[in-house]
């Protein structure tokens, strides 16, 4: 009862990627490549202006970035965009003002607006709330040998709407996509333990990217899987903005400690040695 | 407590001392090799904690969202001559006012030497600058005044087209304030401040300081 | 008891004797910091430094987070992301002390697992563990609260989980339940008062680490043979010791440093690694995860609370034997609870005359597969229940249990221990003996 209330809850509010590991079914996540993997990775401020474009272009209609303040594109290791583009951007959108208790244009210092669909969740945080791929087995493999998280979700998201598997019915409601597993599955694809037999679900957004949808000024290749790494890497930046500055805090803490560590390995080592020495010579 | 410490380390360097002697022939260049590593090892863990301890004080400083409305633009196209605009900035109000030109002569006709205070109190010139009405408003036909709408004897917000002169009026103390907001009678010391101010097109005011760009 | 005899601190000056007179707290300060350590402390006697600071971290970012976040259920999560986002330097402050959480932990499993191995528990350092177990039971305490103020989906439906253990309790359990929550359910009142006990308990806690630190200096450490420092006088004594500073005191920072540098590459690399994804996601009280997981370090008791479902033929019977007083849901409480319960009565449950489990052949094995038991059972608290997963996690369970229960008293009677040095010095010497001898390799590997 629990699990059926949840995977409709799950389905309707598009929850968590998670939540149908324990549903039985497995999704497809294609191991893309970003820039801003390993611990020297870099987000790309190109890309993130392109998966921008795509957001604004596409995602926008439905989907809000609530937490995330406009004026942090211009920010040095993001999209960085120039102050006036940033202000001019600002205009896209309307927000809600309470002083005025009405709608106005928005400014760089207020946030993107909430999602327009009460079923569309923001996407704030979507990057890092799907990245749970803690398999195989639960051992967490696959997040700390290959650096699969979230992007690599979203993307695979992006790019799993392929054709549906020959059990299902034809008119089973919404889209089949391979690496949504929190949607609805039709009985004919289950086992007889209830069990999903097949990848990834039912999903009620349209496929929304597909080759060429987006046009971007410099003539980048705008198919479907360059398109859905671009919006993947900019809605990385969005759930975590600090993410340069944080392994570079990371490093610099990992080396002053090396230091620090080497320097008291050898003050133990030196302050030890007397003591070591007479108890070899008592011997 | 420092004595007692310092007790410690001679204790201690007599202990070590005592071991040192018995197992090897400790002779100055080791002991100051010895030393050295200790005074590196304390100096490294001093300097790791004095880094560590950086981020829990800077913490406190204005955080981002903060600085952002260190700087506003207000649209002053809807602003009619004779009347003023009221906007709140850094949770103070600004005084966005349009002034005719009747209101003008008035304000530069004014003697500087008969005011209270004759400094133009002004962010955007020096310090010393008389408080002539040129030296309060912006550009050269002064038809733009933008000022802080804080009574400079105890912060109240005074009330616009009110008082003796034609300009504001404090409710509090009964400051008078004339049309180039400048105090002419009552309990405030001061001219009300003039901020940071711009114009960055023909109808945006800039009030503020806006960070360079990159 | 008598304590190691040692030098204690002498005013020399006339300040020094002033002060004294009025108040000893350097003398205080001397002796606890110049203390008689045993010498032949290996490298698990390290966690004691690395918990006290641990602690002092976790307080001291604590205290920085709150000057920016709002105990409110419709700000908590938005002044979560404005420290993440906003404030100076607040997305690593978050992650220290998120991941903070995580090294509180797994040191003191390795801290508790040392003392069982060592038998540090026995006596007369029973006072000590059971401190220490206090201990243990706040930061559970604490971690749990704190976990609920970003106010996300696991930390939203994991307390109405955990304080719905509350409500399983027969008869009053709903109306502990509803004492804890302020209400019927998880909401405003619920969020406010963790805060408020979240910001407290670390300060209990620090006070019972004082008590726990009387407790042992007023004991001596235990040590790797488990035998005790000999105190007829104070030359031989100091055959057996050293002062904690420097010697320890070093070579605990030392230590330290590398446990932080391991800190710190997962604060800086992988900082959302050991956390769960739906946190991200702010509480929505109308959709559950399918899947609610507590964090990491709760995991092996969270198996043992689901361990025993109502298929088990003891919950069977018990439910019979109580008139359905203890059903399979309290049986579950009870089972988590007891777990540790248990744990804490191990200076009593263990018979054996032998102290160090260096010492004991037989225990060895058995502590080996407890450890084993304990990443068994943290890994089924992860899985679904369901499949072969509940099954694991009840034989994990039961071992816990007849570890404790059966196997500890049984052993001090069945098993021939070997026979320790005879004393902490002997031990010293030998391991250095032994280091000229074999070709190099230490006697005594350091996570023995």
């Amino acid at each position: 009862m629990l699990k059926k209330l949840s995977l409709s809850a799950a389905l309707t509010l598009g929850l968590s990627a998670t939540a149908a590991l324990a549903a039985g079914g497995a999704g497809h996540v294609e191991d893309y490549d970003f820039s801003f993997e390993g611990p020297f990775g870099t987000f790309d401020q190109n890309q993130l202006q392109r998966g921008l474009k795509v957001y604004t272009e596409v995602c926008a209609a439905c989907h809000g970035l609530k937490f995330v303040p406009i004026r942090t594109l211009g920010d040095a290791g993001g999209p960085d965009l120039p102050a006036d583009q940033v202000r001019e951007y600002a205009k896209l959108y309307e927000v809600y003002d309470e002083e005025l208790e009405d709608f106005r244009e928005a400014k760089p210092v207020d946030h993107f607006p909430e999602s327009a669909l009460e079923n569309a969740p923001d996407l704030s945080l979507m990057a890092k709330a799907r990245a749970g791929f803690h398999g195989p087995y639960g051992l967490g493999i696959n997040q700390l040998m290959k650096g699969m998280g979230g992007p690599e979700y979203i993307a695979s998201l992006m790019t799993g709407y392929v054709d549906p598997p020959a059990c299902a019915p034809d008119d089973f409601d919404g889209y089949y996509n391979r690496a949504f597993t929190a949607g609805g599955i039709p009985a004919e694809c289950k086992d007889e333990n209830g069990y999903s037999k097949i990848e990834g679900s039912w999903i009620g957004m349209a496929p929304p990217l597909d080759d060429g949808y987006v046009e971007f000024d410099d003539g980048h290749e705008n198919d479907l899987e360059n398109l859905s790494k671009d919006v993947s890497a900019f809605l990385m930046w969005t759930a975590e903005p600090k993410m340069m500055a944080r392994k570079q805090a990371g490093l610099t803490g990992v080396l002053f400690l090396t230091v620090l560590a080497v320097l008291l390995y050898l003050a133990n080592k030196r302050l030890w040695a007397p003591i070591k020495q007479r108890a070899k010579d008592e011997e | 407590m420092v004595s007692s410490l310092c007790g410690h380390q001679t204790w201690f360097a007599r202990k070590i001392r005592e071991e040192m002697s018995l197992v090897s022939h400790a002779d100055d260049h080791e002991s100051t090799r010895r030393d050295f590593i200790y005074y590196a090892a304390a100096g490294g863990g001093a300097v790791l904690t004095t880094v560590a301890v950086w981020p829990l004080v800077n913490q406190m400083n204005p955080s981002a969202d903060v600085l952002a409305l260190a700087s506003i633009r207000v649209d002053v196209s809807g602003i009619a001559p004779g009347t003023q605009l009221t906007q709140l900035w850094q949770g103070k109000p600004v005084f966005i006012r349009r002034r005719t030109s009747a209101e003008i002569e008035e304000a530069r006709a004014t003697d500087v030497s008969t005011l209270p205070d004759q400094v133009a109190r002004n962010a955007n010139t020096g310090e010393d600058v008389i408080a002539t009405d040129e030296n309060r408003s912006i550009g050269e036909d002064g038809e733009w005044l933008v000022m802080m709408g804080v009574c400079t004897h105890f912060g109240c917000v005074p009330l616009g087209d009110a008082g003796n002169f034609g300009g504001w009026f404090c409710p509090c103390h009964g400051s008078h304030y004339d049309i180039s907001g400048r105090i002419r009678q009552g309990p405030a010391p001061e001219n009300m401040h003039v901020p940071v101010a711009k114009f960055v097109d023909e109808t945006t005011i800039l009030i503020g300081e806006e960070e360079e760009e990159a | 008891m008598a304590g190691i005899p040692h030098d204690h601190y002498e005013p020399t000056s006339a300040k020094e004797k002033w002060l004294h007179q009025r108040l000893p707290i350097v003398g205080l300060m001397y002796d606890t910091l110049m203390i008689p350590t045993p010498k032949n402390l290996n490298w698990m006697w390290i966690w004691g430094i690395v918990l006290t600071f641990t602690l002092v971290l976790q307080i001291a970012t604590g205290i920085v987070l709150v000057m920016h976040y709002v105990p409110h259920v419709d700000m908590a999560f938005a002044s979560v992301e404005h420290i993440m986002r906003n404030v100076n330097g607040g997305h690593m402050i978050r992650y220290v002390h998120m991941n903070g959480a995580s090294l509180f932990f797994a040191a003191v499993y390795a801290h508790i697992f040392r003392g069982l191995y060592y038998g540090s528990y026995k006596a007369p350092r029973e006072v000590t563990w059971i401190i220490g177990m206090l201990i243990y039971l706040l930061m559970m305490g604490t971690a749990f609260m704190g976990y609920v103020l970003p106010w996300g989906q696991m930390s939203f439906h994991g307390t109405a989980v955990i304080t719905g253990l509350f409500g399983a309790i027969p008869v009053i359990g709903e109306s502990i339940q509803t004492w804890l929550l302020g209400a019927s359910a998880v909401g405003q009142p619920a969020l406010n008062r963790f805060f408020s006990l979240h910001y407290l308990l670390p300060f209990i806690i620090a006070g019972l680490v004082i008590l726990h630190i009387w407790a042992f200096h007023t004991t001596g450490n235990n040590n790797p043979t488990g035998v005790e420092v000999r105190r007829t006088s104070k030359e031989e004594a100091e055959r057996d010791t050293l002062p904690f500073w420097p010697y320890f005191v070093i070579k605990d920072l030392f230590a330290l440093t590398i446990i932080l540098l391991i800190f710190f590459a997962i604060v800086g690399f992988m900082p959302n690694y050991l956390g769960h994804p739906d946190n991200y996601i702010e509480a929505n009280p109308l959709a559950t995860p399918a899947h609610i997981v507590p964090e990491w370090y709760f995991l092996p008791f969270y198996a043992i609370l689901r361990a025993f479902d109502g298929d088990v033929w003891l919950v069977i019977i018990v439910d019979f034997i109580t008139f359905g007083f203890v059903d399979a849901k309290f049986f579950g409480v009870l089972a988590m609870f007891g777990a540790i319960a248990v744990m804490a009565l191990a200076p009593w449950l263990d018979t054996s005359s032998v102290r160090s489990g260096r010492y004991r052949p037989m225990f060895k094995w058995w502590f080996a597969i407890l450890v084993v038991d304990f990443f068994v059972l943290m890994w089924a608290g992860a899985m679904p229940a369901e499949g072969i997963y509940p099954t694991i996690a009840l034989i994990g369970s039961s071992y816990w249990f007849a570890y404790f229960l059966i196997i500890l008293p049984l052993l001090g009677i069945i098993e021939k221990p070997t026979k320790p040095p005879a004393t902490i010095e002997d031990d010293f010497k030998a391991m250095y003996k032994k280091d000229r001898s074999a070709s190099g390799t230490p006697a005594v590997s350091p996570a023995e």
